[in-house]
């Protein structure tokens, strides 16, 4: 049982879901570019901008709204918020670590690295520590084999690591991470 | 060293439209549009001898001949900058440093094909490139190079760029189109081909980023002196992801025909084996394609030496050669276990199956656990066997080509290092080192 | 017209149509199997793969190299095509593995499951399946979700043919399941909890090939093969009112649509034909009605398993350790 299923009652409470005048702005100005009629296209970047705007992860009201924006089934929205690995169908951390772990990250060390971090935030790779700071993540190859072994937070690469670079890494972010760093980032929306 | 695409990589500020300009950038758009038919651009293409760069190496002009023209419905062209491909990085940053390039090639190719709005495909990972492309776009319409009547040729074009969510099967251009369309990244069933019904049931061209690249090149120099570069029908520059073992991992443009031995061990590219190990394997062109091991990948089994070209790589076909694919090559080091890596190679093949067709989605999360039992010192003779048997059902019986990509690595590790196989089975206390490491992720099932 | 030759067969068919549709006209042991494919729905076919069979000789139309093997459901016959089916040895072993990918992760829970002997799995891996399997590890297991008090999804079983999505796209209105999450744990889900409910969402439970959907008002009630079909009809303002209906005596068990010998139905029916209508004065009834499809209905179809021989010694030792205890 995949445990990003949630399954749960829709929470009536929790349907007021509103994004920001920015991130509507951007929304319609993204749904623009597709032919009329064709609006649904722009699902996955307005997932994207959904899940910045909303801690770092989509729950069904997110969705939902998402749908109303685009005038789908909010099925639809499911069926493809779910398909890809960005789309936090769980709430996380402010800060995400994304390790690579496919093939040639692996052969320089990446498994160390992921050891590094569980060690060091004491969770498991998929767990995010008490505080809700952090989560981590593995995920399939990035396209920066050259840079191995790599991770990413939010929109930002980290390259050549090293168990001290990651040491470091971690507790810069932990000083100066404030809200949850999105894969849009925040700044990008706002722009 | 002829570069093409890289030639003015060092210089600061080529990501700016101003001094992309200023080295030789949208001469080519300018040619185009003005002293040439879209045709005539076409017809360059295909006298360049140009191959699909994103790993089937299909000719460009002959794809682009078969876009279906009807009168008055739209065309598309789509950039496939959804670089997932293990061992592949060259268009992240090829995109991340000239973005200019790819939108030049954009343009110049939408040109040819007769397109009105195109759009580029990028990876959802790569959102930072994402907002790089956007700026570089928003210059290019500043200037007048992209909107209405470009350059007062009469040709209007949109381009946008859209962000996938993260799956490796929309590489797969009938899944990227699905995407595009804002659905779940799952293949369509061939025929129809995207020339005739593509995005929005629209004939489109899906086109790989180095591949759009390289045109603005073709226009400018002439198919034929295009052609001039490289050996045989392996035609023009390549860029080559190089990671792994190696001293100096990057991406490096070789003119094709380059000899597989130079560019590994020499000082200008990959520069040799880490540590000064010894070469044991090589993965020449993706992680999809067959690995080799390094006496069959530097001389082929007729002892000659193996070129950077299509034909020289795959020779021998898959009994003793590979393929080009993406050019990502990645070399291992004698300390590294074939069948650990491949065990990691199949996991993500059955990360990333969509799930639609049924040798895959079953067979792909079989074949990591019988690999699985090999890495637990559980195997016995018969998992070899066993998994010889299950690749073979799953390739050529899928709907797109990830069946292949899952089943190749698998095959190619049987034939070439079956003895490593037995190893594992023979001497399962030998393995206590075997890390690897496990996911809660998402999309993981349970592993026994 | 196109002419194609399958099996060394010959027939002429119109335009467009598809190999294993070219193939039923011909008829007989040549039909490939069909687990996804649904005539009445459009853009079904293609996933499952029970289907392929080997394009020799393709034809000026399509020039793409053969041989190859082919979806039969979703390519269309060309002029001179060559098509080989049980013919190619090497085509019926490709069969064989499709059907052990379909059933390593199928929970073969036949004995309680109410789909058992109309299950097109069941009837598949009779005729091409192995009789043991080689899968050694745990089957995958989904947590059981409620979608309504009329169907029963029951996902373990699903092969993910998207007939029912296909169903609720084209026949209803409204969708609000789907697949959710990919791979080998993609699922049919409402994601959250939602009862799938439509007047004619009960056709989802037709469609079905395997016993992943299944009629709640008929559950555990008996085995299909103990029922009686009989063809009625009724005046239905929603739908065609033409019915099957399976009797025990006197007692109407439960309704679906008249299927073909390709378990595909004559006609989409509503869901008070189907779940509401349950008085045998509801109906006027026509007559018994002829299954005339593969299934293990058809009695003594599968004498050849008779041969088979089971070792159970296995078995008997578990079950004298524990009578020892």
């Amino acid at each position: 049982m995949p445990d990003n299923y949630t399954g749960y009652k829709m929470d009536t409470n929790n349907t007021n879901i509103n994004f920001s005048e920015e991130a509507l702005q951007l929304m319609h100005k993204i749904m623009r570019r597709y032919p009329e009629g064709r609006q649904k296209s722009a699902i996955l970047p307005l997932l994207h901008i959904a899940q910045a705007e909303s801690e770092g992860w989509l729950s069904a009201p997110v969705m939902d709204k998402v749908a109303e924006i685009l005038k789908v089934q909010p099925i639809e929205v499911y069926e493809v918020a779910s398909f890809y690995t960005m789309f936090n169908l769980k709430p996380v951390g402010k800060c995400v670590i994304e390790v690579c772990r496919t093939g040639p990250c692996w052969l320089l060390g990446a498994e160390d690295i992921v050891k590094f971090i569980e060690r060091k935030l004491n969770i498991k790779e998929g767990e995010t520590t008490a505080d809700g700071m952090f989560t981590l993540k593995t995920v399939e190859c990035l396209a920066s084999c050259g840079s191995a072994p790599m991770m990413q937070v939010g929109e930002k690469y980290h390259e050549h690591l090293t168990c001290e670079k990651v040491d470091e890494l971690l507790d810069d972010y932990r000083v100066n991470t404030n809200e949850h760093i999105s894969h849009w980032a925040k700044d990008k929306i706002k722009a | 060293m002829k570069r093409l695409l890289l030639q003015h990589i060092d210089v600061p500020g080529i990501d700016t439209l101003s001094v992309y300009r200023e080295h030789g950038g949208y001469k080519a758009l300018e040619k185009a549009l003005k002293d040439m038919k879209p045709d005539d651009i076409t017809e360059e293409v295909k006298k360049s001898g140009l191959r699909g760069r994103g790993g089937a190496g299909f000719p460009t002009g002959l794809k682009w001949s078969f876009l279906a023209k009807p009168e008055g419905v739209e065309r598309y062209l789509v950039c496939n900058a959804d670089e997932s491909e293990p061992g592949t990085f060259k268009d992240r940053f090829l995109m991340s440093k000239i973005p200019h390039a790819l939108i030049e090639g954009m343009i110049v190719s939408s040109f040819a094909l007769g397109a009105k709005t195109s759009y580029i495909y990028i990876r959802g990972e790569l959102l930072y490139v994402y907002h790089i492309l956007e700026k570089a776009i928003a210059e290019a319409y500043d200037a007048g190079l992209l909107g209405k009547n470009i350059m007062g040729s009469g040709y209007s074009l949109d381009l946008y760029v859209h962000p996938g969510g993260g799956a490796y099967i929309c590489g797969e251009e009938t899944a990227l189109i699905e995407s595009l369309e804002g659905k779940r990244g799952n293949p369509r069933i061939k025929p129809p081909f995207p020339a005739v019904k593509g995005l929005w049931q629209s004939p489109t061209v899906v086109n790989n980023v180095e591949t759009i690249s390289a045109v603005p090149h073709i226009v400018n120099m002439g198919g034929d002196a295009y052609a001039a570069i490289g050996v045989g029908k392996s035609t023009g520059t390549k860029l080559i992801s190089a990671c792994g073992h190696i001293k100096k991992p990057g991406v490096y443009e070789i003119e094709l025909g380059l000899p597989v031995e130079e560019f590994l061990f020499s000082d200008e590219y990959c520069g040799g084996i880490r540590n000064d190990k010894k070469l044991k394997a090589v993965v020449a062109g993706g992680s999809s394609v067959p690995i080799l091991p390094g006496e069959l990948f530097l001389k082929t089994a007729n002892g000659e030496p193996r070129l950077m070209s299509y034909e020289s790589l795959s020779d021998g076909g898959f009994a003793t050669g590979t393929m080009l694919g993406s050019g990502g090559f990645i070399v291992m080091d004698e300390d590294t276990s074939v069948v650990k890596n491949l065990w990691n190679f199949t996991r993500f093949y059955h990360h990333e199956s969509c799930g639609q067709c049924s040798p895959c989605r079953e067979g792909t999360g079989w074949m990591e656990k019988v690999l699985h039992k090999f890495l637990e010192g559980h195997a016995n003779m018969n998992d070899i066997d066993l998994l010889w048997d299950i690749q073979s059902k799953i390739e050529g019986k899928t709907i797109c080509p990830l069946g292949e990509a899952a089943s190749w690595p698998v095959a190619s590790a049987i034939r070439h290092f079956r003895s490593e196989f037995e190893d594992y089975v023979k001497n399962p206390q030998k393995i206590k080192d075997v890390k690897h490491y496990y996911r809660v992720n998402n999309l993981d099932p349970v592993i026994n | 017209m196109p002419k194609v030759t399958i099996d060394n067969v010959s027939i002429e068919v119109p335009e467009g149509t598809t190999i294993l549709q070219a193939a039923r006209m011909i008829g007989g042991n040549l039909v490939p199997p069909a687990m996804c494919y649904y005539t009445k729905l459009d853009t079904s076919g293609g996933y499952c793969r029970t289907c392929i069979v080997k394009v020799t000789q393709g034809s000026e139309r399509d020039p793409r190299p053969m041989p190859k093997p082919v979806v039969s459901c979703r390519t269309t016959v060309m002029d001179g095509m060559v098509v080989e089916n049980i013919t190619n040895e090497e085509l019926v072993e490709a069969r064989k593995g499709v059907v052990e990918f379909l059933l390593i992760n199928h929970p073969l829970d036949c004995p309680v499951c109410d789909q058992a002997g109309e299950c097109h799995l069941q009837d598949l891996s009779y005729e091409n399946g192995l009789s043991k399997s080689r899968y050694e590890f745990k089957r995958r297991e989904f947590e059981m979700h409620d979608i309504g008090d009329k169907i029963k999804l029951h996902m373990n079983r699903c092969i993910l043919c998207y007939r029912c999505v296909k169903v609720a796209d084209q026949v209803c209105d409204g969708r609000v399941h789907g697949v959710i999450n990919r791979g080998d744990v993609a699922e049919i889900s409402t994601y959250i909890q939602n009862s799938v409910d439509n007047d004619f969402s009960g056709n989802m439970i037709d469609v079905c090939p395997v016993g992943a959907l299944t009629d709640k008002t008929f559950r555990f009630k008996s085995r299909v093969w103990f029922a009686k079909p009989m063809d009625a009809h009724r005046n239905c303002d929603k739908c065609c009112g033409k019915v099957a209906v399976w009797l025990s005596g006197d007692d109407i068990l439960r309704v679906t649509g008249r299927k073909d010998k390709y378990g595909e139905v004559e006609d989409w029916i509503c869901n008070d034909c189907r779940f509401d209508k349950k008085q045998k004065s509801d109906w006027v009834i026509e007559g018994p009605r002829n299954i005339d499809r593969h299934s293990v209905i058809a009695q003594n179809k599968y004498g050849v398993l008779k041969q088979l021989k089971i070792d159970v010694s296995k078995q008997k030792q578990i079950g004298e350790k524990a009578h020892n205890k």
